[in-house]
């Protein structure tokens, strides 16, 4: 039989914010366990909320991004539950009117993923395991975060990637978010289950957790289709249960039974009064809104010729865009531009270990540097050269003066020194002669070096192959 | 010294402005007293160091002591809101009202007894045994600022704070013969106020007198950044709009408060401060008010569904009670939990998590906020007609010590003359009009639209021009804290 995979993602993605959603205290990560708290984060009693304005509009703006309805009026709800990691004693949510409601996002390859609902939520401490004790820092409790959650409109492993992939784009450009899987700033839990091709039903469940890269999500949902498969093969039923995500085992592993987990008792938190979004807020916020990955890609396609590659790598970060199109604004060919940072600059900072937030060069010297290789001043090696000169800082102009490496176009100094290349590698001009072309690349690169690079090539290769024919012809 | 139990709070920090006194004596006077008497009323839950400085008055109550129930933090205090789960808790943090209080001079004596986390109307579910009504020691004070009110009608200080959730404040007040005021929903900041039901709660201060009560909410009012609840204002001063002029304000008695519950002698001093308010000026008359009925029932359900979340914190494992050599981290939540909350306290607590659970929350918690809504349209249809209501506190003296076990829901009814001002959010006042023959105070409430905390306050000032019964004094205490 033919088995379908239907799977709906449920997204907690932390907001940019400096302060915490109902407190001032700081949302860095990775500082000393339980030196980021207050009052109001420990849920000390007397101790209230305030919400923190910039996490609404930060949430907002997704909401618009992501094609929702922002709800004018929306509230804050108690999700009740004892856990220790949880202060209060219950997190406060969005429940019964969620921030944003019926939104969708379109996958690389057109199909629409429909976002049934967005909503605000504070963040929980987090539990360290020791091996007879339990330490809890609460530095990341009261992080504002919104959850993002989808039909069950997505087909498989890598689906679930490419909505991700799409959304982190979307949420990092908007600068809602750094969405950084690794520290947790985006977390992704999915549901899944499988149905015989063709059915319009939906089979039962299952919730896999702890997925903690977009690779895991990739082969969490593959095993996990084809446990179920299995399993109904075998004339099974699938059990309605949260999985956990064994990284190093590569299986899913059931946590609990959906059935047993317990009733929230959900209900307006008297704290918090209702949120008002108003309708100049958000046309403020609209037009605010950046222009985004897939829409600079098709721009970058249409006005300047980019292949498709060239496109999705350009636009893969916000920060690398914003250089290349800084680049091209200074009068870069869009191409020339583009091969260079695709290139060499993407090189550097890999071999540098930093980010591209972090490049060092500036678009002008990277600018001029292309210029100098526009006009001829140096040829391609050597720009690479003082590329690396003056990549942590330094004017490509000057450098190329100071180290004499404008190229000559002198033909008769180019011809001396072919001739000269000539006389001493006669083993090779023989080898040329007898027709072994590849000999003549030699001799080229040979005469480049005597000319100390300082030639365009197509010159000198021009010579080296006039000067060869004049011999076969003697 | 004998005599500076006869002075209100205002009158005294006008002697202390005056250099008569100092305020340092004012609070020997004080501490003094609360060493003769507190012990009998069980009333504090602790007494505070605090040297007041020698300083120009800063407001009208400069220099005054006061008292502040046990469920207010104060920085470095134990704020036990008498329970056996914070007994130890010292909160790093003083709540906003103290904050202002502070700033405007007043000196705190100590913190106040109370029914664990102001859950009862007795004061007598205190981790700390229960608190006695200074009129007559085998009765209850009220409550649940049992504590408070006591030490303000025993002459301990000149007023206090209590917390007001269902009738906290109102209810010792009149049990006590003291003048007590909620005020509008809103307008005292909840920030250090540790949470009972965060819709209702609000504090407000316990003194001899409306003119004491509009003197503190002058000082303790006023938007703040810390509670998202708090109103924005404006804020008129209280104490300028007391005129003691009730001409043209017309007064409506609810028929619903004034019901076969209530009693001959509390009947009869409502009548009567009815006819005082008339003699200044007021149009006096019963009215019909329909939608209040399930009030106290719907307050009830919210209450404890609140409470059941703001009390689910105290878990044993970052402060408070914390049961030993429990074998998870599920046994440790249970065993603090019942070992650190008294019955009352669980009782609420269970009954809110039921609210809450399920289906219940439609057939509950969402009729209860209609009900809600109902009240408070009941309302706003009777201030077309009326100015301010008037109504008895309890429908009769003050409960005996010891009642309180035997009937919780019957015990519940009796909030129903003073829950629905916290069912609306609105202003209201409880001051002595009488006593019962047992030498216990008579109390009436005075119930104003939202934001006329300053009309509810005036009637009662004009009332309390008329009459005495703000000036009498537990005989077994007598003036000065003698013990007697």
């Amino acid at each position: 039989m033919n088995w379908e995979i239907v799977i709906g993602l449920e997204t907690h993605v932390e907001l940019a914010t400096r302060s915490k959603i109902f407190c001032g205290c700081s949302t860095a990560f990775g500082a000393a366990p339980n030196t980021l708290c207050c009052p109001v984060c420990l849920g000390l009693p007397g101790a209230l909320p305030v919400l923190n304005e910039q996490a609404v509009e930060l949430a907002v703006k997704a909401a618009l991004a992501l094609n929702c309805t922002v709800t004018p009026v929306s509230r804050f709800d108690r999700k009740n539950y004892f856990y220790p990691d949880l202060p209060k004693a219950y997190q406060i949510s969005q429940l019964y009117a969620p921030l944003a409601r019926n939104g969708h996002l379109d996958l690389p390859d057109g199909r629409r993923i429909r976002i049934s609902e967005m909503h605000l939520e504070e963040d929980a401490g987090k539990l360290h395991h020791h091996d007879d004790r339990t330490a809890i820092d609460y530095n990341r409790c009261g992080v504002p975060l919104i959850e993002i959650v989808t039909a069950p409109d997505l087909s498989g492993g890598e689906d679930a990637v490419a909505y991700l992939e799409r959304l982190r784009s979307i949420l990092q450009y908007l600068g809602v978010s750094d969405c950084r899987m690794e520290e947790g700033s985006l977390r992704c839990d999915v549901n899944l289950s499988v149905r015989p091709a063709g059915s319009s039903e939906l089979g039962v469940r299952t919730e896999l957790k702890n997925l903690g890269s977009l690779r895991a999500v990739r082969l969490a949902c593959e095993y996990e289709a084809q446990r179920q498969i299995a399993i109904l093969e075998s004339g099974g039923q699938v059990r309605c249960q949260t999985c956990r995500w064994d990284e190093d085992a590569r299986r899913t592993v059931p946590m609990r039974d959906k059935e047993q987990v317990g009733d929230y008792r959900y209900f307006p938190d008297p704290d918090l009064p209702p949120l008002a979004v108003s309708g100049e807020q958000l046309n403020r916020l609209r037009s605010k809104q950046p222009e985004l990955a897939h829409e600079k890609c098709a721009r970058y396609a249409r006005d300047w010729s980019l292949s498709d590659y060239d496109c999705t790598t350009l636009t893969s970060r916000r920060e690398l865009a914003a250089f290349f199109e800084q680049v091209v604004s200074l009068g870069a060919p869009p191409k020339q531009a583009a091969n260079w940072i695709m290139g060499q600059v993407l090189r550097r900072l890999s071999a540098d270990g930093l980010d591209v937030e972090e490049i060092p060069i500036t678009a002008q010297a990277l600018a001029d540097l292309i210029h100098l290789v526009e006009r001829g001043t140096i040829n391609r090696n050597t720009a690479v050269e003082v590329f690396d000169a003056v990549f942590t800082g330094g004017d490509p102009t000057q450098y190329v003066r100071a180290h004499h490496l404008e190229q000559s176009s002198n033909t008769e100094q180019i011809t001396a020194a072919v001739e000269e290349t000539l006389s001493q590698n006669r083993k090779s001009v023989e080898d040329w002669l007898s027709g072994k072309e590849k000999a003549a690349g030699f001799l080229m690169g040979q005469a480049m070096r005597t000319l100390g690079g300082k030639a365009p090539p197509a010159l000198v290769s021009e010579i080296v192959r006039q000067l060869l024919e004049r011999e076969k012809s003697q | 010294m004998n005599t500076l139990f006869e002075l209100t709070a205002l009158e005294l920090a006008a002697a202390i402005s005056r250099g008569e006194l100092s305020s340092k004596e004012a609070l020997l006077f004080s501490n003094s007293a609360c060493t003769a008497n507190a012990d009998k009323l069980n009333c504090f839950t602790s007494f505070s160091a605090s040297d007041p400085i020698a300083a120009a008055p800063v407001s009208p109550l400069s220099g005054v002591p006061m008292a502040v129930k046990d469920n207010i933090c104060v920085a470095g205090t134990a704020t036990t809101c008498a329970s056996r789960m914070l007994r130890d808790f010292i909160p790093p943090y003083t709540a906003t009202a103290v904050e202002k209080l502070t700033a405007a001079g007043a000196v705190c004596a100590g913190k106040t007894n109370l029914d664990e986390f102001a859950i009862g109307s007795t004061s007598e579910t205190s981790f700390f045994g229960p608190v006695k009504n200074p009129w007559n020691l085998e009765y209850s004070p009220g409550g649940s600022s049992g504590g408070s009110a006591a030490a303000v009608a025993a002459g301990l200080v000149w007023y206090a704070l209590g917390s007001d959730t269902g009738g906290s404040i109102r209810h010792p007040a009149a049990c006590c013969g003291v003048t007590g005021m909620k005020p509008t929903y809103g307008t005292v900041s909840r920030y250090g106020l540790v949470s009972y039901a965060s819709s209702f709660d609000q504090i407000g201060p316990i003194a001899r007198n409306a003119a004491d009560c509009a003197a503190v909410l002058d000082m303790i009012r006023g938007h703040d950044g810390r509670d998202s609840t708090s109103l924005p204002g404006p804020y008129l001063p209280l104490s300028p709009q007391l005129t003691g002029d009730l001409h043209g304000v017309r007064i409506g008695i609810p028929d619903v408060y004034f019901d076969e519950a209530v009693d001959e002698p509390t009947r009869r001093a409502i009548l009567s401060c009815a006819d005082t308010l008339r003699r200044r000026g007021a149009l006096v008359e019963s009215c019909h008010a329909v939608g209040l009925e399930h009030a106290v029932h719907a307050y009830y359900v919210l209450a404890c569904a609140q409470a059941s979340s703001n009390l689910a914190r105290y878990d044993g494992v970052r402060y408070g009670c914390r049961a030993e050599d429990t074998h998870d981290v599920q046994d440790l939540f249970v065993r603090s939990r019942s070992l650190g909350f008294g019955r009352e306290v669980r009782r609420r607590i269970l009954l809110g998590t039921y609210l809450l659970s399920g289906d219940n929350y439609e057939t509950y918690y969402k009729k209860a906020v209609a009900v809600r809504h109902q009240v408070e349209n009941t309302f706003r249809a009777l201030w077309h007609n009326y100015d301010l209501l008037l109504t008895p506190v309890l429908p009769g003296p003050p409960p005996k010590l010891g009642q309180e076990a035997n009937n919780p829901v019957a015990l519940y009814q009796e909030d129903r003359y003073v829950a629905c001002a916290n069912l609306a959010g609105l202003p209201a006042l409880s001051m002595p009009c009488g006593m019962h023959k047992e030498g216990l105070p008579i109390g009436a409430q005075l119930l104003g639209p939202h934001m006329a905390d300053g009309a509810v306050l005036n009637a009662a000032f004009a009332f309390q021009q008329e009459t005495d019964f703000h000036r009498l004094h537990p005989p077994i205490f007598g003036l000065g804290g003698d013990a007697g």
